[in-house]
């Protein structure tokens, strides 16, 4: 925080006691969030948190902003209503896997396609946390929960390959542990005028604890982060040793001294053409193994808050500002003498 | 009509009070058209009229078939009418089945206009005719005039620059022509508004004008036709009147009640039959700032529309039956924030699909009690197509005064249906605007459920107020501070107070106006069924028998003497297009027996099914 900032982080805090679990990683996203808007110089009453039913739902009730905390699965209809009623505000969608994308799948891939203003958070704990414990649209093929006692026989969801196949404009993935990266996430979808759909994988430490281990543990998470950072070529690995190539089928992760540096593919995330983020977003079915992270996809399309808002105008300048007598006269009228 | 062909000698049209057409062919006959340019020229001609569309809920149902026919009934009249009338009087038949299908409804005696060329035998078939009914002596009863319309049709349009089978669909304007001179009415709106619809000189404004006036002119010149017919302008109260459409009207009401507001309009809708048009509507008007978004289904359209109210918009979402079922969760959710919306419910048939066209007043029960928890909401209903307008500018009303979604029921007969409409003064419709919450900072931290202590309304501070930020949802408020509260007493309390702030509008609305006299019978109606109800006890008022008729707009809460009016008679009648809803409220509300009257046929209620049920009533206390 400088000086100069508007805010501190409690600024966004409210009086209510967050109730979430001790250790969940739902903790640690809100700090984040809070830091960021602290650090903007956006009026706080400009921001608006809308959230559907879960865990992570709850978002709302905890910043100090304006917030609505709404029907299950229905968050990214509702902020698309705020949204587009209002362009000048900043809308924040707090969902999580069950929430977006299983009840509320169908609005959060249109929000997305329709490029709606709209900054969505997607909580990503590969469970049902509220419900205590039941197997979720993104729980791998196999996982044991109250409802799949002999293993989930559902093929799960990847939210970035999801969302990209929504056409969304800004699709990026981090980890709740990693501040600096989540805020800095969360700084480029802000920043994309439009939808942005940013997943974040989110430690259920009740429910499914370690979900995202292969990414976390220490002796594994160099092996398996890869970075995704715009204009530099796909390197990872704890010597950067691996990398990844993109062709005609797809992409690969190769070994860097096999294919020379030449051959890796340098990421592009304003390519207008979606196709390769989405091959990079199918190197991992989800958390397991290397995994990328980072801005999949950042491309400029105009934000239908504001095409609406051009809509209007160009309208009114045609044909004048409206006027209900002259509408109500409009299907021809005739006259009845006293 | 060139005035050569007028000064033509003729016999005198004969006068008539009034009389009920309908135009039936083949969806693709266009008949809705012919049926809406006959009405419109009866509309600038002055007649008072009603209108009654029937099509069927197929784009296009297999042609020449039964359930392939649309019709259109128009009932014009030098004298105030209120329904489109029961039975026609005249039935334009493009074909076989419409005949078929159509024929029962005819009166004995009836004239009707068959287009002979559609009689042959492959069409006779299709409608299930053994043998051709224009030939087999089995339409005796009725005055039936023929013609080859299909032919001089074609004969007509030949130099137009329309070619091959398109030279067919000019049809209706022959139909349209040879009608409008048997009725007398003026042909030349019809052709300003071909013009300005397919251009001055298209060739299809070409073939239309050639064939409407074939039409016109083979009436005057056969003999069959010389019978004609004129209906004076109707003496309807002075003003400047228009000829409005239900779902324009409420669609234009709503624009009404969000320049009262002051606020702009926010519709979000998905496409539904029979609510499309006024989401159609409303799109056409960005010029007056309304915003429309076409959502991904009706849970997103809801969804929208609460979004904008939370950010401050006169706020709606346009649904029927099927629609409002999936807007239920979100209604819920409404009425718990406490955020201003008008829903509009145009009944049709159901359950599930049931009848997409057609009407029903099957949804009050459910726009009443049809969501989750003790969740109370006010419900206005509207009686006619142009009284649609004030219902919805009265919906907008009680939503921002009260600070609630509302129930705005309107049907699928006032939704496509039509009348003259005296234009209103503007400027006569109250201020309905309401102040966004204000907020001294000294004062502590601003409440967002504090409430009026007149009104019950909580505060609207909406996204970008400074210093009212606030979180609201679905969980249980605190009835102050707006935070989830679990507290047993207080979730007693707020479902108390969400049900007396409903309750509260019983003192902001009107009366129920009692038309009629004595003591003996009452007839209570709601919605649509207006006219029926108003034409039937007029009827049996004219023959001296004592009948009264209560109609009521607002059905949650009633109005406030509602009670006091039912105790007066000894019977109360309920005609509704269900199976007695209305009578369930009022039996559960005030301990007063009803008998019911219930038509659940997909049209509207017939003013000679009333009369006939007022009468045997009447019979039956007399003989007692
Ligand atoms: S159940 Fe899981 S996701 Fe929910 S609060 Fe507890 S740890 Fe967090």
């Amino acid at each position: 925080m400088t000086d100069t900032a508007r805010y501190e982080r409690s600024d966004f805090q409210t009086d209510q006691e967050v109730r979430w679990c001790p250790g969940c990683g739902d903790y640690t996203i809100l700090a984040s969030v809070q830091t960021y808007l602290a650090s903007l110089d956006i009026d706080r009453e400009k921001h608006v948190f809308v959230s559907g039913i879960g865990c992570s739902s709850r978002f709302p009730y905890y910043m100090n902003t304006y917030g609505m905390h709404t029907v299950h699965g229905r968050a990214p209809a509702i902020a698309t209503g705020i949204a587009t009623a209002n362009p000048d505000l900043t809308v924040w969608v707090i969902t999580g896997d069950g929430d977006g994308l299983s009840i509320g799948g169908n609005h959060l891939i249109h929000a997305l396609r329709r490029n709606v203003n709209l900054n969505i958070i997607l909580f990503n704990n590969q469970i049902y946390g509220l419900t205590k414990g039941q197997y979720s649209p993104t729980s791998e093929v196999g996982k044991r929960t109250k409802t799949s006692p002999l293993g989930s026989i559902d093929r799960p969801f990847n939210p970035v390959s999801l969302a990209l196949g929504a056409e969304a404009a800004f699709v990026a993935r981090t980890l709740d542990m990693d501040r600096n990266h989540t805020i800095d996430m969360l700084r480029q979808m802000h920043e994309h005028d439009g939808a942005g759909l940013l997943e974040i994988y989110q430690n259920c430490n009740v429910f499914n604890d370690k979900a995202f281990i292969d990414l976390t543990d220490k002796s594994t998470r160099d092996t398996n982060r890869i970075w995704l950072e715009d204009g530099k070529p796909i390197i990872f690995g704890p010597n950067d040793e691996f990398g990844v190539v993109v062709d005609n089928i797809g992409a690969k992760i190769v070994e860097v001294s096999q294919v020379g540096a030449d051959a890796i593919h340098v990421h592009r995330a304003d390519d207008p053409n979606p196709s390769v983020a989405f091959a990079l977003s199918r190197i991992s079915q989800g958390p397991y193994g290397p995994t990328p992270l980072g801005v999949f996809r950042n491309v400029k399309v105009p934000s239908y808050g504001k095409v609406l808002e051009q809509q209007i105008a160009a309208a009114q300048t045609d044909k004048g500002a409206g006027d209900m007598a002259k509408l109500i006269r409009s299907r021809g009228t005739w006259t009845v003498d006293a | 009509m060139s005035d050569e062909t007028l000064t033509e000698e003729r016999p005198a049209p004969e006068r008539i009070d009034d009389v009920v057409i309908r135009f039936a062919g083949d969806s693709g006959d266009g008949m809705q058209l012919a049926g809406t340019q006959f009405t419109a020229s009866s509309a600038l001609f002055g007649n008072d009229l009603a209108t009654l569309p029937n099509f069927p809920a197929e784009i296009r149902a297999p042609a020449g078939t039964i359930p392939g026919v649309s019709s259109f009934q128009v009932h014009i009249a030098d004298w105030d009418i209120l329904t489109p009338g029961d039975n026609p009087d005249c039935l334009v038949a493009m074909n076989p089945a419409a005949l078929k299908a159509h024929l029962h409804d005819l009166v004995k005696g009836g004239l009707l206009i068959i287009n002979a060329d559609a009689f042959d035998d492959r069409n006779l078939a299709k409608a299930g005719y053994d043998t051709n009914p224009i030939e087999d002596g089995s339409l005796d009863a009725y005055r039936m005039l023929t013609a080859p319309m299909e032919e001089l049709t074609k004969e007509a349009v030949k130099d137009s620059g329309v070619k091959g089978r398109a030279t067919l669909r000019s049809k209706n304007f022959f139909a349209l022509g040879l009608m409008s001179w048997i009725y007398q009415r003026p042909v030349e709106p019809v052709m300003d508004w071909v013009k300005s619809k397919f251009g001055e000189d298209s060739p299809v404004t070409n073939a239309n004008i050639s064939a409407l006036k074939a039409g016109y002119n083979y009436g005057i010149t056969t003999e069959a036709f010389q019978h004609t017919f004129e209906i004076q302008p109707a003496e309807l109260p002075a003003g400047e009147y228009t000829n409005i459409v239900g779902n324009t009207a409420t669609a234009w009401g709503l624009m009404a009640a969000a320049e009262k507001a002051k606020l702009p309009l926010y519709i979000g809708s998905y496409p539904i039959t029979p609510a499309t048009t006024i989401l159609e509507e409303l799109a056409r008007h960005k010029n007056f700032g309304v915003k429309t978004f076409q959502a991904e289904d009706e849970i997103a359209g809801i969804g929208t529309a609460l979004g904008a109210a939370f950010a401050g918009r006169l706020a709606i979402t346009t649904t029927s039956g099927p629609g409002l079922a999936l807007k239920s969760e979100t209604l819920s959710l409404a009425l718990m924030i406490e955020l201003p919306m008008v829903v509009v419910d145009i009944q049709r048939g159901g359950p599930s699909t049931g009848l997409p066209t057609k009407v029903e007043q099957s949804d009050l029960l459910f726009a009443m009690y049809g969501r989750h928890g003790e969740s109370p909401l006010p419900i206005v209903s509207t009686t006619t197509p142009s009284d649609a307008f004030d219902a919805a500018f009265e919906a907008a009303r009680i939503a921002l005064k009260y600070m609630t979604p509302v129930i705005l029921l309107t049907d699928g007969y006032i939704a496509t249906s039509s009348e003259p409409w005296a234009l209103p003064d503007l400027d006569t419709y109250p201020d309905i605007s309401v102040p966004f919450a204000s907020h001294d900072e000294a004062d502590g931290p601003f409440l967002p459920y504090e409430r009026d202590p007149e009104t019950m309304a909580r505060p609207w501070a909406i996204p970008g107020q400074p210093g009212l930020e606030h979180r609201v949802g679905g969980l249980e408020k605190d009835s102050t501070t707006g935070n989830v509260s679990y507290d047993p007493d207080n979730h007693e309390a707020m479902t108390h107070t969400r049900a007396a702030k409903i309750a509260r509008i019983q003192a902001d609305i009107p009366d129920v106006e009692v038309h009629g006299e004595g003591d003996e019978l009452l007839v209570l109606g709601w919605g649509s069924t207006f006219g029926a109800i108003r034409t039937a006890v007029n009827r049996v008022r004219k023959n001296g028998r004592p009948v009264a008729h209560a109609h009521i707009r607002h059905v949650n809460p009633f109005p406030a003497n509602l009670g006091d009016v039912l105790t007066q008679y000894k019977t109360v009648l309920v005609p509704e297009v269900n199976t007695g809803q209305l009578a369930r409220l009022i039996r559960a509300e005030y301990l007063v027996p009803t008998v019911s009257f219930n038509r659940i046929q997909g049209q509207p209620m017939r003013a000679r099914e009333v009369e006939a049920k007022i009468n045997e009533l009447l019979d039956g206390e007399a003989g007692e």
